[in-house]
């Protein structure tokens, strides 16, 4: 049996698009000193690093190496996770597994990304099938930009109901002193905003950003002792779908349909839209605030629009989604998922400030990357069955 | 171009370009993907291979199902002629890693189901017709004269005119 787990610190940069003043080292330190700050621990209380970025972004390889100063694991056992979007969600799946196992009390889980080192486009290209994939393919906007269209076609949803999704995020990151973009935008700006691959706008998409997160996992028995409130991790579920993008079929996001599928059923959620007091999602551009919530039980197919609109997933909704601006507002790649973890355990301990959901005890988080794969995370403030 | 005072320069931190160094890579094609662009390169023709378990056309072909994790040997010619699933139109530049340049927009990228496969071919759709594009358009493919074995040896896919 598996031993119980919870988040008990949680440490992140001040994101932002380019950070001149810090080496990879650098920033990854940033978000560990955070981090033992906020668990009041030091380095010589961690058992175990775990690290993860995507090495073609800053084309330097093993981080798990190179940033040992930094990272905390000098002279203790430590590793790199690495799988392109959901990077940051692996981690926070990753740490669950290792602390869970028993073999770790204590571990420091880290993911970070210096994305104004390269040209994130085409280094996310670099990711896939230089056979079948690479010559054409135009990175993570182009692949969304299809599956938006196909959606679009599908259900008849407009770029307009898309745009809602962004003006909600927008308006909440400007509430996060952390978020990369800080700035509330009108419906008419993102309708106006560039077009970078129809239908998505400048507006619609995330950003790239250089920061880092960090979060302290402990197992029961150590967690009550370091926080007041720790976030337990009730389940965690994943789901890859498949190789080559000739393969992909559009609507709906089969990977996080199933992966919800497997989390509900595991804590026996009904209905999921009434139990969550708040998610998090790695939604990386406006229309997948509406198609991928479809995938996780929250509206019917076609109709995550109507629940944007109705404004249930704004702060003081029956259900606030991305209090933190999302990843519209702030995307260190390797970073972004484990930040969408982060962000919920401050949720359940009741310090993400400006950007707190009053008395929220239960949490959900998912993480995305470049085959259509997802990961999902549930916490709750109570210990987990 | 803004004055930068002396003091102010001395202390801005350095960056260090890595330049025009570039790492050349050679990648394996396998047997099934050098059948597929053999056929393409020497007869314009598109090969796929039929999955014996749940009887799925893929085209490009791989040498497993992945949902019956079956392996596959079953070929057929689909095509040339497909319908598009869905598509963009590529506005922002970028740099494409496999040349070094920025890529030229706009450009339309499209998913293409041949006739007589059940996956998506990838790949770029012109604009040059001037006609809009969308969903369940009819497409052709255009081929290069000099052909490589290499999937832009199909220059693009057009819509197929009148249809």
């Amino acid at each position: 049996m598996a031993n119980r787990v919870a988040i008990v610190g949680v440490g992140q940069t001040h994101h932002t698009g380019r950070r001149l003043d810090v080496t990879g080292v650098e920033l990854i330190n940033e978000a560990v000193q955070r981090a033992l700050e906020d668990a009041q621990l030091t380095r010589d209380d961690i058992d175990g690093v775990v690290i993860g970025n995507m090495d073609h972004f800053e084309g330097i390889n093993g981080v798990e190496c190179w940033s040992i100063l930094g990272n905390g694991g000098l002279n203790k056992p430590t590793i790199k996770l690495t799988t392109g979007g959901t990077t940051g969600s692996t981690l926070a799946m990753g740490g669950y597994h290792m602390t869970a196992s028993g073999y770790f009390e204590k571990l420091l889980v880290i993911g970070w990304e210096k994305n104004s080192e390269s040209d994130t486009t085409g280094a996310i290209t670099t990711a896939f099938d230089p056979i079948w994939d690479r010559p054409v393919f135009a990175g993570a906007v182009s692949g969304l930009a299809a599956e938006a269209r196909f959606y679009m076609n599908k259900f008849g949803v407009t770029e307009k109901d898309a745009a809602r999704a962004a003006v909600r995020d927008r308006k909440h990151g400007a509430n996060n002193p952390y978020a990369h973009m800080r700035k509330e935008v009108s419906l008419e700006q993102v309708m106006r905003s560039p077009m970078l691959a129809d239908p998505i706008k400048a507006y619609d998409m995330c950003p790239r950003t250089d920061g880092a997160c960090a979060l302290i996992y402990a197992a029961e028995g150590a967690a009550e002792k370091i926080c007041k409130t720790p976030a337990w991790i009730h389940t965690v579920t994943n789901r890859h779908l498949y190789s080559y993008l000739s393969d992909t079929e559009w609507y709906p996001l089969v990977s996080l349909q199933e992966a919800a599928k497997e989390a509900y059923s595991n804590l026996g959620v009904k209905e999921p839209l009434k139990e969550f007091d708040v998610m998090e999602l790695y939604t990386p551009y406006s229309m997948a605030n509406l198609s991928w919530i479809e995938a996780l039980g929250l509206a019917k197919q076609g109709e995550g629009a109507r629940l944007i609109e109705d404004g249930a997933t704004e702060m003081n909704g029956v259900l606030p989604i991305n209090p933190s601006g999302g990843v519209i507002s702030t995307n260190p790649i390797g970073a972004t998922g484990l930040i969408r973890a982060g962000e919920c355990a401050l949720q359940i301990m009741g310090r993400a400030g400006a950007r707190q959901v009053q008395g929220a005890k239960k949490a959900l988080s998912t993480g995305f990357g470049g085959c259509m794969w997802s990961d999902l995370l549930i916490y709750g403030a109570d210990k987990p069955n | 171009m803004a004055q930068i005072s002396p003091t102010k320069r001395k202390n801005r931190p350095l960056t260090l370009s890595s330049g025009d160094a570039f790492q050349p890579f050679r990648y394996s094609v396998g047997r099934f993907g050098s059948k597929f662009l053999v056929a393409l390169r020497d007869e314009k023709k598109f090969l796929a291979v039929k999955c014996g378990e749940c009887s799925r056309v893929y085209s490009p072909p791989h040498p497993l199902c992945g949902p019956c994790y079956k392996k596959m040997d079953q070929w057929l010619e689909v095509g040339p002629l497909g319908t598009l699933t869905t598509f963009t139109i590529l506005r922002f530049q970028f740099i494409d890693p496999e040349t070094g340049q920025k890529k030229p927009v706009p450009y339309g990228y499209g998913f293409i189901k041949l006739d007589g496969s059940d996956t998506n071919f990838q790949h770029f759709v012109s604009l040059e017709s001037g006609e809009d594009l969308h969903i369940g358009m009819r497409v052709r493919p255009v081929f290069e004269e000099t052909r490589t074995g290499d999937i832009r040896d199909i220059r693009h896919f057009e819509p197929v005119p009148g249809d």
